[in-house]
């Protein structure tokens, strides 16, 4: 049988998901051992090239143009998709920026902040816009599934992937969910 | 023929966060421009304000996933000076061990799971495979005892706050829990088996420098000053001491309180990246470059101040002597033996009896309008600025970001590698992946780094000198 395909992407976020994924440890061989990981912040696939995926998992919410591009093609490569952290679940800690206007936010970053010499306001080709507000993955893409928590605890995503392996949609057991 | 034209290389790959390189070639097809893009902010500066100063500590770690515990902790000195008090003895202690945790974790992550398959299956190996699975794929062992290290600097973190990221722990005064006498026990257990795989770390980093010696004696090797947080002795002092910036010829240039960090440190904004270019201010813009992390540390300090990590420093010395001091590959080595530094501090410290102590925290009205809590983060220095009302809410924060410090270091280090590869318009994979292994070196976290609005994107483009795109490399 051929190894179902694994795609995984950070947006705007902090890679803590992502680490906690690594905190699998030892059970982390074996988890990779029955996937194939493809695009990845740990691998070298670039431009986010997704192939054909039987999993996408996204950290982060949507939080520029960039982001948004990439989680739209993510969608249309992937077979199931999760949002993974409470950043690509609600839009996370980063949402604080969406109560204020999006200038004001990049002024005090790179105008107004102590010991920044030539305030100037970052725009250019090669970087991308910021969008109005972060939302969350849903808020752009249909998600098939949620694993909460910030980060979630490394089993969480490790219950879910076998899930799936097993040809089952997954659902948390109530000690794997988590808000913090 | 005209070669002239943009590679782009998006995202740069094994690294923290989101960042991007273009490659402009000219006629002839060799590099004209090259620029590393931060492609990612977020706003912290601003979102912050208006918010208790206690908050901090748990919200600013949110900036970054792989070191929350550095952003706690300089988070938690800020408001320590807010307070205006010194924290207890054994609180002190059990931040620079959760501290020392941080360090173990992340420098084992950076060179198991992210530089290691450059240095052990190769440049020029296969992309698809040339990642953490890869190695565990040729060499299960090593893998395993990369993993385990990790691991242990991990728990170590958990056995104080209660989980491995994003810990609640360290408090404006102190610390949240004392260390029980078993949580103690079950860590001493573990250095044996750190020990050894610091060791196997330790070997293939020499021994791939030994069999490289030319390649890195031209890898991004270029002179620049060196900046760290020192003791009184002039050894590492990764939780508190004087900021030291230090110049190639090995004089100090300044040495200072960290609370001064504005007199010496300045910022530039570039419009082309979200990350700012902070600079040594005495030698302007862009000559003031200077580098932070390991590579910065070890040139900045005269000893280690551990027995077996001085051993290792001793040699570091001989090669880094022997013309290789500014070569950017020399971060990995300088990463390992940093390691093995924290390895011994943390056992010295859980080996003392005041570890254990139940005297944690002092709580206190704020007594003054600013605090400044400086760190060395495992990429290097961290600053955390912050000014409150009387009420203690926050009118303004800044924050210099480790990876900040070392963006001029990290543009010239990728000028410096695509100039010696790139050459009459030949663009191979194999070599744009060293381009991206000079930043790779660096240990970026662009998360951090653009806390501002924070994430780095990392992707090369090849342009023509006009600035006409022409062309965009693309990997598997």
């Amino acid at each position: 049988m051929k190894k179902p395909k694994l795609a995984t992407v950070w947006c705007e976020a902090c890679a803590g998901c992502h680490m906690s994924f690594l905190d699998l440890d030892e059970a982390l061989v074996d988890i990779l051992s029955r996937v194939e990981l493809t695009v990845s912040p740990i691998t070298d696939f670039k431009d986010y090239a997704f192939p054909q995926v039987d999993v996408g998992i996204v950290e982060g919410g949507v939080g520029n143009k960039e982001n948004r591009e990439v989680i739209e093609h993510l969608r249309q490569q992937c077979r199931f998709l999760i949002a993974w952290g409470d950043c690509a679940v609600f839009g996370g800690i980063n949402t604080l920026r969406n109560w204020l206007p999006k200038d004001d936010v990049l002024r005090c970053a790179y105008v107004k902040t102590a010991g920044t010499v030539n305030g100037i306001i970052p725009a250019h080709e090669d970087i991308p816009q910021l969008l109005d507000k972060v939302l969350p993955v849903n808020a752009v893409v249909a998600v098939d599934g949620y694993i909460p928590g910030c980060p979630p605890a490394p089993e969480a995503l490790a219950y879910c992937l076998k899930e799936l392996l097993a040809g089952r949609l997954p659902v948390l057991p109530a000690d794997m969910i988590h808000f913090d | 023929m005209d070669r002239s034209s943009k590679i782009t290389i998006n995202p740069i790959s094994r690294i923290e966060g989101h960042g991007k390189i273009t490659i402009h070639l000219d006629e002839n097809g060799d590099v004209c421009e090259s620029r590393f893009h931060v492609t990612q902010f977020r706003g912290y500066e601003r979102f912050c304000q208006g918010r208790p100063f206690e908050e901090m500590p748990v919200i600013t770690q949110r900036i970054c996933g792989i070191c929350p515990v550095s952003h706690q902790l300089a988070s938690a000195k800020a408001c320590d000076a807010i307070l205006g008090v010194d924290i207890p003895p054994t609180a002190k202690r059990l931040r620079e061990l959760l501290h020392m945790g941080q360090f173990i974790q992340s420098h084992a992550l950076h060179f198991f799971h992210l530089a290691s398959p450059d240095l052990l299956l190769g440049w020029d190996s296969d992309p698809a495979k040339r990642n953490v699975v890869g190695v565990i794929g040729e060499f299960p062992d090593l893998a395993l005892k990369g993993i385990r290290l990790r691991k242990f600097g991990q728990e170590i973190i958990k056995a104080l706050g209660g989980k491995k990221i994003h810990p609640v722990f360290a408090v404006p005064g102190g610390v949240m829990n004392a260390l029980n006498d078993d949580d103690r026990d079950t860590l001493l257990s573990g250095f044996g088996q750190a020990y050894e795989a610091t060791y196997a770390a330790l070997n293939i980093i020499k021994d791939w420098l030994g069999n490289n010696l030319e390649e890195a004696k031209r890898f991004a090797n270029f002179r620049s000053i060196y900046a760290g947080l020192v003791d009184k002795n002039g050894c590492p002092a990764l939780y508190d001491g004087k900021m030291r910036m230090r110049g190639h010829d090995g004089n100090t240039l300044a040495e200072f309180d960290p609370a001064r960090y504005l007199e010496f440190i300045a910022e530039q904004v570039e419009p082309w990246s979200y990350l700012k270019f902070p600079f040594f201010k005495p030698h302007g813009y862009p000559g003031g470059c200077y580098r932070v992390g390991p590579l910065g540390r070890l040139n900045a300090i005269d000893a280690m101040g551990t027995p077996e990590a001085q051993k290792e420093f001793d040699e570091y010395k001989k090669l880094s002597a022997s013309g290789l001091k500014g070569s950017t590959l020399l971060f990995h080595y300088a990463r390992l033996i940093e390691l093995l530094y924290c390895l011994e501090k943390a056992e010295i410290m859980l080996e003392d009896d005041l570890i254990c102590g139940h005297d944690i925290r002092i709580t206190a009205d704020p007594s003054n309008r600013e605090g400044v809590g400086i760190i060395e983060a495992p990429r290097g220095t961290l600053i955390h600025h912050y000014r409150v009302d009387k009420y203690g809410i926050l009118e303004k924060l800044n924050l210099i970001v480790a990876t900040g410090h070392n963006n001029l270091a990290m543009n010239r280090s990728v000028n410096l590698v695509a100039n010696e590869y790139i050459r009459g318009g030949e663009v191979r994979e194999g070599l744009l992946n060293r381009v991206e292994g000079a930043i790779r070196c660096f240990d970026p976290c662009l998360s951090c780094s653009t806390h501002a609005l924070g994430q780095m994107p990392l992707r090369i483009e090849i342009f023509s000198c006009s600035g006409e795109f022409i062309n965009e490399i693309r990997r598997p």
